[in-house]
């Protein structure tokens, strides 16, 4: 027998519109009776309602998140834990997750795209890795809508503005416009830090008895119920929701980041949590459920930040920059001395019980009193049902016209938002602080880093195609994870494990349910052949606007190795006389091609099929040349296809190039030039002979098709532009965008 | 040379110039922690960059108000050479260790990305190894970064040579046009009278290494260590 809570004075009564307004549906609510046996308090109700939102739970995709894989030798952390932890060697290991912001975001943008920031990093740091290294993905809607700009301009800032008071460099990332997002962008951050391999940090509490701590900021009313916010479509009324997005303060993360690495070089640290969507009710319940333990929390200990402030706020605010940690016993003293030298709020506010049980007290009085096992394992689960999106028709390279002129095609191509130069924004993003980055933004596939105190370097990147996943999500979730190994690939390293961040719809409506069942097989499938597996990720539904979804849009981030930095390529063509040479087989395909909405305004046909041996098969060819120094420089063959990637390379390394379509070659030119077949890759080498030979004797389709050189980027008989007129259409739209006043 | 790096709350390139100056002296330079009004007696002070304090109130405001600044500003007047960068060139104006100040960006946004210096004069402890008319490529990673000072005060750093470096194009030229944040006369970075303290918007700490942004900040830290050994 359990003693029943006290209500407190003012405690509105549990109506079935109450329940209602906390998210929960008429069945959740009988679940929740039945494992309290009795009316709900008002906290009570409000934690049941934060941890069985749907970014808490995973209710919707739970079923479907089990079918990728998540096992490798080197993976030491799968999903579960606050981010994935891979073994890179020598005693280190990587950690790192993606996460998406996107509601608060478009509600706020600078806060919102701010707080995301400081969320990913709090979910790395706490595991016990600094982080190194910073990327995001982003996806506005139609410049021409008369939001977009205002939210590129906040975002970017926010990230910007979190990532650099941090110190953390901001090394990468990919910006897409489509009309899709109007209404709902997707904001995605990514961090990836470096720990001891055998000082890894977990979130399971042990040791009945022993204190619980909060550090951090003390705790405001701000970002009450972000987590059932964040799980419910938007209405014209969303502005209204702007309380409920949190606000950040990248400086006191950053005390909080040295105070937390100093207590983990200790030994004082038995578990440590971040608290991030629903704050502290979620930190609490996940590091006594894994520990299968109870809890007493004294919340009148909370530090706080405002006077008046009641328990149902204190368990639900989303206020930044807190962490929960279980200390051992007596070591109380050290920590605090830590704490208080970072100036930052250090408060004992509860122990460890053996009862399996939260129980929640506000000056002497029991106030909530909650069963932790039945509120996990009875979480609400949902095998929604799901429609699968059929293939739509293979488009021939003879339905699409070829251009009317070729230089205006590609001058029009490399000047589209999507493709047109990001310096605008990765121009605020501090990307060289800690003296690690070896590859810019846009001087390669993947951002490289250097693992401090070696020579080894993490390559990171982050992919997807929305446009390829909505026409048919298991060839674009299949693509997603081949092109994120095949960037990492392009820079000589060893593609080791991804995070997957899964931005879709109502999950309520089978088409929507049916995207993120087909994206989640193709991607399974990609990382079962490709041995890529998943090790951490998020999953943001409930991405719709008045009932207009957004593109289903499963962004991988992925991570891999390259044991020595020196031996890594970029995509820049900085030598005059290197060969050109093609890898991988070219058919044409023109489906779904970035030609075909550009230049001819449609967005149809098949996306380009994913052969994932091949795939492995043209990589791996292309990794070993790199190792044995064979390429100079290397670029993968993705948004625009050959031709795209050709000018990219120049424009990096200032260098131009004259190649001709390849003898008896069969393809349209604009079909060969601008279609996006997969698992290819142009690469620069110092002979062309030479890497054609070892190419065909592994198998791998190889022609040369040029040499670099001069100013100019010439297609024999086709094409032929000043690298200084590509690169003023390459380089003027986004700020001219950003500069237009209207 | 024996340094010593300064850290507040919030500094957060004080590794990366410990490192640059590890590499260049074989040493470990001194971290001193803002409380601390007394430390080991060192060659060389560096000032690091960052957002101390969270450059809340103004940059650089409240930590030139630390006990460590208070002891700074002791030694400096001691002849004991400074180098602050970014931050650091915000927190000793603030601290009237040199004169004149860095605004918000004219274009009001942080910008970070390599830009083209014009070293002044090669006739100071932190420029000897360059030569005077010399275009260097270092970064800047700042949002105010925008140098102003009155016009008596930039005749009088003129025409005593105050002035270290001035952003330019990669050909030297001096018109603006590499100038990324909006300072008068494209100043980058300034000397004290006595030519023993300069602060600096540019990070020379992050051109040390050729796979990390190139070598033209070296000759910096070496010409420090030539100086002061």
């Amino acid at each position: 027998m359990t003693i029943p809570p006290v209500r407190l004075p003012n405690e509105p009564v549990i109506t079935p519109q109450v329940v209602a307004e906390h998210g929960l549906s008429p069945d959740e609510y009988q679940r929740v009776l039945a494992i309290m046996g009795r009316t709900p308090t008002m906290v009570e109700l409000g934690i049941f309602s934060a941890m069985w939102s749907e970014h808490c739970s995973y209710k919707s995709s739970k079923v479907w998140l089990k079918k990728l894989p998540t096992k490798a030798p080197w993976v030491i952390q799968g999903p579960g834990e606050n981010a994935g932890v891979i073994d890179i060697g020598d005693g280190q290991a990587a950690i790192f997750k993606m996460e998406s912001h996107n509601h608060p975001s478009y509600i706020e943008p600078y806060q919102g795209a701010a707080t995301g920031v400081g969320g990913i990093l709090r979910d790395v740091f706490t595991m016990g890795a600094r982080p190194v290294a910073n990327l995001n993905a982003l996806r506005f809607g139609d410049p021409a809508h008369p939001k977009t700009r205002h939210l590129v301009s906040g975002v970017v800032a926010g990230i910007g503005g979190y990532g650099n008071c941090m110190g953390i460099p901001t090394v990468g990332g990919e910006t897409n416009f489509h009309p899709a997002y109007n209404g709902n962008i997707l904001v995605n951050a990514m961090t990836v830090g470096i720990a001891p391999s055998n000082r890894i940090f977990y979130a399971a509490a042990a040791g009945v008895g022993n204190p619980l701590v909060y550090v951090g900021s003390k705790t405001g009313r701000d970002g009450i119920h972000g987590a059932t916010m964040a799980s419910t479509e938007f209405s014209e009324d969303s502005e209204e929701k702007r309380p409920t997005v949190q606000v950040g303060d990248p400086f006191v993360e950053k005390l909080l980041l040295e105070a937390c690495l100093e207590l983990m070089a200790t030994d004082a640290i038995v578990a440590i949590q971040d608290m991030g969507a629903a704050g502290l009710t979620s930190s609490s319940f996940e590091m006594a459920a894994k520990g299968g333990l109870g809890l007493i929390v004294e919340l009148d200990k909370v530090p706080m930040r405002e006077t008046g402030m009641n328990p149902y706020e204190l368990m639900l605010s989303e206020s930044q920059e807190r962490m929960l940690i279980v200390l051992k016993p007596g070591r109380e003293a050290l920590a605090r001395s830590i704490f208080e030298k970072w100036e930052l709020d250090f408060a004992v506010i509860g122990h460890l019980t053996d009862t399996e049980r939260m129980v929640l007290s506000w000056h002497g009085d029991i106030v909530g009193n909650i069963p932790i096992p039945p509120l996990v394992t009875e979480a609400p689960v949902y095998e929604r049902p799901w429609t699968l999106t059929p293939l739509p028709p293979v488009l021939a390279a003879s339905d699409v016209p070829a251009p009317a002129g070729w230089n205006a095609s590609l001058i029009a191509l490399m000047s589209c938002p999507d493709l047109a130069s990001k310096a605008w924004i990765w121009h605020q993003y501090d990307h060289l602080i800690m003296g690690n980055t070896a590859i810019r933004p846009q001087d390669g596939d993947a951002a490289l880093v250097r693992v401090p105190g070696g020579h080894k370097g993490l390559a990171m990147t982050s992919d997807c195609t929305p446009r390829y996943v909505q026409a048919h999500p298991e060839t674009g979730g299949r693509q997603a994870v081949a092109e994120a190994w095949r960037n990492i690939t392009a820079v000589g390293a060893r593609p080791l494990a991804v995070t997957d961040n899964m931005n879709f719809g109502n999950p309520q409506k089978p088409e929507i349910m049916g995207q993120f069942a087909g994206a989640i097989l193709g991607m399974a499938d990609a990382c079962r052949a490709l041995d890529f597996p998943v090790v951490s990720g998020n999953v943001s539904l409930y991405n719709e606007t008045e009932g207009k979804p957004i593109l289903p849009t499963p962004t991988i981030g992925a991570v891999g190795v390259i044991d020595d930095i020196a031996f890594a390529v970029s995509s820049r063509i900085t030598t005059d006389g290197l060969a050109m040479v093609l890898i991988g087989e070219t058919t044409g395909w023109l489906g779904q091609s970035l030609y075909l909405r550009e230049a001819c305004g449609r967005e149809d046909g098949a996306p380009p099929p994913v052969d994932l041996a091949v795939e492995r098969r043209n990589g791996d060819f292309v990794r070993s040349q790199i190792a044995n120094r064979r390429i100079v420089a290397c670029h993968d063959l993705s948004d625009g296809g050959l031709l795209v990637a050709l000018a990219e390379m120049c424009l990096a390394g200032g260098t131009g190039a004259e190649v001709a379509l390849p003898a008896g070659n069969a393809v349209p030119s604009h079909a060969f030039l601008y279609g996006e077949d997969q698992a290819r890759y142009l690469i620069a080498c110092n002979s062309g002979e030479e890497m054609v030979q070892a190419a065909q004797a592994a198998g791998v389709p190889a022609t040369v098709l040029g040499y670099s050189g001069g100013g100019s980027l010439t297609v024999k008989g086709l094409l032929s532009l000043t690298l200084s007129e590509l690169r003023a259409a390459h380089e003027a739209w986004l700020p001219d965008y950003m500069n237009a006043t209207e | 040379m024996k340094s010593a790096v300064l850290v507040f709350p919030g500094s957060n390139r004080e590794v990366d110039v410990a490192q640059a100056i590890e590499l260049v002296t074989g040493r470990k330079p001194q971290m001193v922690w803002h409380g601390d009004g007394d430390f080991e007696k060192a060659d060389l002070i560096v000032v690091p960059g960052g957002f101390s304090y969270g450059d809340y109130l103004r940059c650089g405001a409240m930590a030139a108000q630390s006990p460590v600044m208070a002891e700074v500003k002791r030694r400096a007047s001691q002849g004991v050479p400074v180098l602050a960068i970014c931050n650091g060139f915000q927190i000793v104006t603030e601290a009237g260790l040199l004169p004149g100040t860095l605004m918000r960006n004219a274009h009001l946004k942080f910008v970070c990305r390599d830009v083209h210096l014009k070293v002044e004069t090669s006739q100071s402890l932190f420029t000897n190894r360059y030569q005077a008319g010399q275009v260097i490529r270092v970064p800047v990673a700042h949002a105010e970064g925008n140098y102003f000072a009155s016009e008596d005060m930039l005749k009088q750093l003129e025409d005593r040579g105050q002035v270290a470096f001035r952003y330019c194009a990669p050909d030297g030229t001096v018109d603006g046009s590499g100038n990324p944040n909006g300072s008068i006369r494209d100043i980058a970075g300034v000397f004290n009278e006595t030519k023993t303290v300069m602060g600096l918007m540019p990070h020379p700490e992050n051109a040390v290494e050729p796979m990390f942004g190139g070598c033209d900040g070296r000759a910096l830290f070496e010409g420090l260590v030539d100086a002061l050994s």
